[in-house]
C-alpha cells in the first residue's frame, strides 16, 4: 500500500463516510514502537474485530482513538473530526466499554450512568438510563453499588454506559470477558442487533476467535504494533492454509513473518 | 465551557457524600472539633492574659479563617482524588469532557463543601465562644476571596502533583496547609518570622488576609494596597495552578500515564 500522510489521506478519501478513519498511526514509548503505521477503516453498521496477541498494540490504539493517549505520528478522525483538534466533538459520539475500566464501585448502577449521561450531555437522560436499564438486564440492581456486582454484571453496566449517548462508534475491548457463555452470547447478540439499527460502528477486541466469527464483519490482525492481515474471519483462515481462526491467530502469535510472507 | 458535564462532577459529589456519610466528617466534625478546641484554648488564655486583648477575634478568628483555606483546598483535591481512589480516569477522560470543565466541577464542588464548612464552623464559634465575624468589618469578604482563591490554587496544584506522579503522592498534599501556616502568620505577626521566612510571606496571598484580621481588630488601618496585592497574588496562583494541570495533563496524554493511571506511582 502506498504510504500516505494523513492530511493527503483525507484529502484523497473516497466518497463512502467511515465513521472511524485511522491513518498512518504510529506511537512510540521511548525505543519501543508499540503501533506502526497503522490504517483502518470502520463503517457504520461494521463490526470490526481487532486481533492480536498481548502487547500487539490493540490497547494502545483504541487508548488513541479515545483521545487519551497521544499519537507519535498519524491521524485520528471520527465522523470526519481529527481527535487531535476536535477531541471533544469527536468524543461525543463515541463510546466504549473495556473490562479493565470498570464503573466507580462507589456509585450505584443508576448514579454511574446518571453521571456520565451529564457528562455526556444526554439530552433525555433519565429516560434514557432507564431504558439501558432493562436492556442490559440490570433493573434488579439499579441501586445496587457497581463495587457489590459480580463482574459479569459490572461489564453489563460497562455495556450501558458505552450505548448511553447513542454512540456512532463503539469501541469494545474484551466486553464478554468476564461474562458466562449464555449471557455472553445474549449480549453479543444486543450489540450486533444495536449496531445493525442504530447504524453503529464497532471495533472490538477480543481473544475469543469463535465469538469474534460469530460477530465481526472483517478482521484486522496485529502483530507488533503492524497490521499484518485483514478480511472475512470467515474465510481468511482458509485463505492462509488453516483450519479455524484461533488457528490463524496461533500461527500470527508464533510466526508473524512467515504469515506476512506466505 | 458546557454545564451539564461540570454539574456531573458535583453531582457525583453528592452521590459519594449520600451513600458514605463519613464523607461529611472532614467537612463537618473535623472543623468542628478545631473550632472546639482552640475555642476553649481562647477561653483559658483570655484568662490568664492582660485583659483589653481580644483572643477570640484573634485566635479563633484565625483558626476559622484558616480552616476555611484549608476546606478549599481539600474541596478541589479530594473530588479529584475519588477519580484516583476508583480508578476513574480512563472513564472520565475518554468523554467529551474538556479539562476546563473538569477543573470548573472540582471547583464548584468545592465552593459548595467549603461553603458547608465554613456555615458549620461560623455557627459553632458564634454559638458557643460569642465570635462574631462582623468584627472584621466589610473586609471579611475579601479576606474570604483572597482565601477562597488560594484555597483553589492550591487545589488544582496538588491534583497536578498527584496526576503527575502517581496516587501514592497524596501523601504529599494532605499535609500542604500545615506546611503553610508558619509561614502565612495565622497566629503571629509576620514580623515575629526571621527574615527569609518573612519573604516567602509576603509572596504568600493568606498572609496579607491575617495580618489585616490582626490590624481590623487592633483598631488599625489595613492599607487598601496590601489587599489588592494579596488578591492579584491569589489570581495569579489560579492562572499558575491551572496552566500547570494543563501542562501535567498533555504530558499525560502524552506518555500514556493517562491510560495506565492506576499503579501506586508512575514514572
Amino acid at each position: 500500500m502506498r504510504a500516505l500522510d494523513a492530511k493527503q489521506f483525507f484529502l484523497e478519501s473516497p466518497m463512502v463516510s467511515p465513521v472511524l478513519s485511522v491513518r498512518a498511526l504510529r506511537k512510540r514509548f521511548g525505543d519501543k514502537l508499540a503501533v506502526d503505521g497503522v490504517s483502518f477503516e470502520v463503517c457504520p453498521n461494521e463490526i470490526v474485530g481487532l486481533l492480536g496477541p498481548n502487547g500487539a498494540g490493540k490497547t494502545t490504539i483504541i487508548n488513541m482513538i479515545l483521545g487519551v493517549l497521544e499519537p507519535t505520528a498519524g491521524a485520528i478522525r471520527i465522523e470526519g473530526r481529527d481527535v487531535a483538534t476536535q477531541r471533544a466533538q469527536a468524543l461525543a459520539c463515541t463510546n466504549f466499554a473495556a473490562v479493565y475500566a470498570s464503573l466507580p464501585g462507589n456509585l450505584t448502577v443508576y448514579q454511574n450512568l446518571r453521571f456520565f449521561a451529564l457528562i455526556y450531555d444526554v439530552r433525555d437522560g433519565a429516560a434514557r438510563i432507564e431504558a439501558l436499564l432493562d436492556q442490559f438486564d440490570l433493573r434488579a440492581f439499579r441501586d445496587v453499588k457497581c463495587g457489590l456486582l459480580s463482574s459479569g454484571e459490572q461489564t453489563r453496566a460497562a455495556l450501558a454506559k458505552a450505548m448511553l449517548n447513542r454512540p456512532h462508534l463503539l469501541l469494545l475491548d474484551e466486553p464478554t470477558a468476564s461474562l458466562d457463555p449464555s449471557k455472553a452470547r445474549e449480549i453479543r447478540a444486543l450489540l450486533r442487533e444495536l449496531a445493525r439499527r442504530h447504524r453503529v460502528g464497532v471495533l472490538w477486541t477480543s481473544h475469543n476467535m469463535i465469538e469474534v466469527q460469530e460477530v465481526c464483519d472483517r478482521v484486522l490482525f496485529l502483530s507488533r504494533g503492524a497490521i499484518l492481515l485483514e478480511g472475512d474471519p470467515r474465510t481468511l483462515p482458509r485463505e492462509h492454509g488453516k483450519s479455524s481462526l484461533e488457528d490463524l491467530f496461533v500461527s500470527v502469535a508464533r510466526e508473524p513473518l512467515r504469515i506476512e510472507a506466505g | 465551557m458546557r454545564w451539564h458535564p461540570i454539574l456531573a462532577i458535583v453531582l457525583r459529589q453528592f452521590y459519594l457524600m449520600r451513600g458514605s456519610p463519613a464523607r461529611l466528617f472532614p467537612l463537618v466534625m473535623w472543623v468542628a472539633v478545631d473550632i472546639l478546641l482552640w475555642g476553649f484554648i481562647t477561653k483559658f488564655l483570655a484568662t490568664v492574659a492582660e485583659p483589653g486583648f481580644n483572643f477570640v477575634s484573634t485566635l479563633l478568628g484565625a483558626v476559622l479563617l484558616w480552616d476555611f483555606f484549608g476546606r478549599v483546598m481539600l474541596g478541589v483535591t479530594t473530588a479529584f482524588f475519588e477519580d484516583v481512589w476508583s480508578r476513574n480516569f480512563l472513564n472520565v477522560f475518554a468523554t467529551p469532557l474538556r479539562i476546563s470543565e473538569y477543573v470548573a466541577g472540582l471547583v464548584l464542588t468545592s465552593i459548595l463543601s467549603s461553603s458547608l464548612a465554613l456555615a458549620v464552623m461560623i455557627a459553632l464559634a458564634s454559638a458557643v465562644f460569642g465570635l462574631s465575624i462582623f468584627a472584621y468589618g466589610a473586609l471579611l469578604a475579601p479576606f474570604l476571596l483572597v482565601l477562597f482563591l488560594s484555597g483553589i490554587a492550591l487545589g488544582i496544584f496538588g491534583a497536578a502533583v498527584v496526576l503527575r506522579l502517581g496516587p501514592a503522592a497524596e501523601w504529599l498534599i494532605w499535609p500542604v496547609p500545615a506546611l503553610l501556616s508558619p509561614f502565612v502568620g495565622v497566629f503571629y505577626p509576620l514580623a515575629t518570622l526571621p527574615a527569609w521566612m518573612q519573604i516567602i510571606a509576603h509572596a504568600l496571598a493568606p498572609s496579607y488576609v491575617f495580618e489585616g484580621m490582626r490590624a481590623i481588630i487592633a483598631g488599625e488601618a489595613f492599607p487598601a494596597t496590601h489587599l489588592l496585592w494579596s488578591t492579584g497574588l491569589a489570581a495569579i496562583y489560579i492562572l499558575l495552578a491551572a496552566f500547570f494541570f494543563a501542562r501535567v495533563y498533555r504530558h499525560a496524554v502524552r506518555t500514556g500515564l493517562l491510560a495506565r493511571y492506576s499503579a501506586e506511582t508512575v514514572s
